[in-house]
C-alpha cells in the first residue's frame, strides 16, 4: 500500500501554480539546475528523439525565434532521453545541413529522471520517448503554463511566444487576455466582485459589452 | 558551457570566468555582466569552478582560491 502511494506520488504531474520540480541535469551546455534560471522565464520543453523530422523542424523554429524569447527575458531548455553525444551530433547536423545554429541547451535525460518529475512520458503515446511538452516557468520558479502535444504534431512557437506575452502582460497590468489576443489588442479587466463594483464598472469609461465583460487598451498599445 | 575539462583543468569558458572574477569578490550577476555570458551559464560555471577548488564563495560572492591565483599568474 505504501509502495503504491509512493509510486502514485512519483508519477504525479506538476500542475499550474506549483513550484516547478527542481532538477540537476547534464546538458549540452554543462550541468544545469532549475535554480540556475532564477530571475528569468524558462521554457522547458521535451521532444521525442534526436534526428527525427518533426523535432528537427521544431528546433529550427525555436532557434529562429530565439532572439524574440531573449527580448522577453526567456531562456529555452530542451530535453529528450537521448545522450549528450547524440544531442551534440544532432545540433551539429542541423547547423551543417540546415544552416541553423541551436543556441540553447538540451538536457540528456537518459535515466528519465527529469521526464518523470514533469510527467513527460505518456505511455499511450510511447513508453520510452517523451511527448512534446512545454512548461513555462516564471522567474520565481512557478509553473505558469503547460502544453502537451502528441508525437505526430509539431508545436507552434509563435503561440508559445504569444502565451509568454500574455502572461507577462497579465502580471504587469493585473488584467486578463481574451481569445486570440496578441500584443497591442485590448485586454480584459477582471470581473467585479460586488454589485456595487459592477455598477461602478459601467461608469468608468471602459469598452463594456456588459458589467462582466469590459475591455481596455493598455498605455503602450 | 562546461568550465572544467575531463583532465581537471579549466576550459576556455572556465578561464574566462576566473579572469572576470579577477581580484574581486563578485556575484554571478556581476560576472554575467562583465563577461556577457547568460546568467544561468555563469551560475553553473561558478559552481563547477568552486567544486574544482578554483573559487571560494562567501555569501553568494565568488573570489579566486589560491589554486586559481597560481593558475592565472
Amino acid at each position: 500500500m505504501v509502495d503504491e502511494v509512493k509510486k502514485e506520488e512519483a508519477a504525479r504531474m506538476p500542475v499550474l501554480g506549483e513550484q516547478a520540480p527542481d532538477f540537476e541535469a547534464l546538458t549540452t551546455h554543462g550541468v544545469l539546475r532549475l535554480s540556475d534560471f532564477k530571475g528569468m522565464w524558462l521554457v522547458l520543453f521535451s521532444h521525442p528523439a534526436d534526428f527525427t523530422p518533426v523535432c528537427t523542424t521544431e528546433f529550427i523554429a525555436f532557434a529562429q525565434l530565439y532572439d524574440e524569447f531573449k527580448k522577453r527575458n526567456v531562456e529555452l531548455l530542451g530535453l529528450s532521453v537521448d545522450s549528450v553525444s547524440s544531442h551534440i551530433a544532432w545540433v551539429r547536423n542541423i547547423e551543417e545541413k540546415m544552416g541553423v545554429k541551436i543556441p540553447f541547451p538540451i538536457i540528456a535525460d537518459l535515466n528519465k529522471e527529469v521526464a518523470m518529475k514533469y510527467g513527460m512520458i505518456h505511455p499511450g503515446q510511447s513508453k520510452t520517448e517523451t511527448v512534446r511538452c512545454v512548461f513555462i516557468i516564471d522567474p520565481e520558479g512557478k509553473i505558469r503554463a503547460i502544453l502537451y502535444y502528441p508525437l505526430t504534431t509539431g508545436r507552434n512557437m509563435h503561440e508559445i511566444l504569444r502565451l509568454i506575452d500574455a502572461l507577462q502582460t497579465s502580471d504587469k497590468y493585473k488584467v486578463a487576455t481574451p481569445a486570440n489576443w496578441k500584443p497591442g489588442d485590448p485586454v480584459v479587466i477582471p470581473p467585479p466582485q460586488t454589485v456595487e463594483d459592477a455598477e461602478e464598472r459601467l461608469k468608468q469609461g471602459y469598452e463594456c459589452k456588459d458589467w462582466y465583460l469590459c475591455m481596455k487598451r493598455l498605455p503602450e498599445s | 558551457m562546461p568550465c572544467i575539462s575531463p583532465d581537471g583543468k579549466p576550459t576556455s569558458s572556465g578561464m574566462a570566468l576566473l579572469k572576470a572574477v579577477g581580484e574581486g569578490a563578485l556575484s554571478p550577476e556581476e560576472v554575467s555582466q562583465k563577461t556577457g555570458r547568460p546568467l544561468y551559464l555563469v551560475r553553473s560555471g561558478l559552481r563547477e569552478l568552486k567544486t574544482a577548488g578554483l573559487l571560494e564563495e562567501v555569501e553568494g560572492r565568488y573570489k579566486l582560491a589560491e589554486k586559481a591565483k597560481l593558475l592565472l599568474k
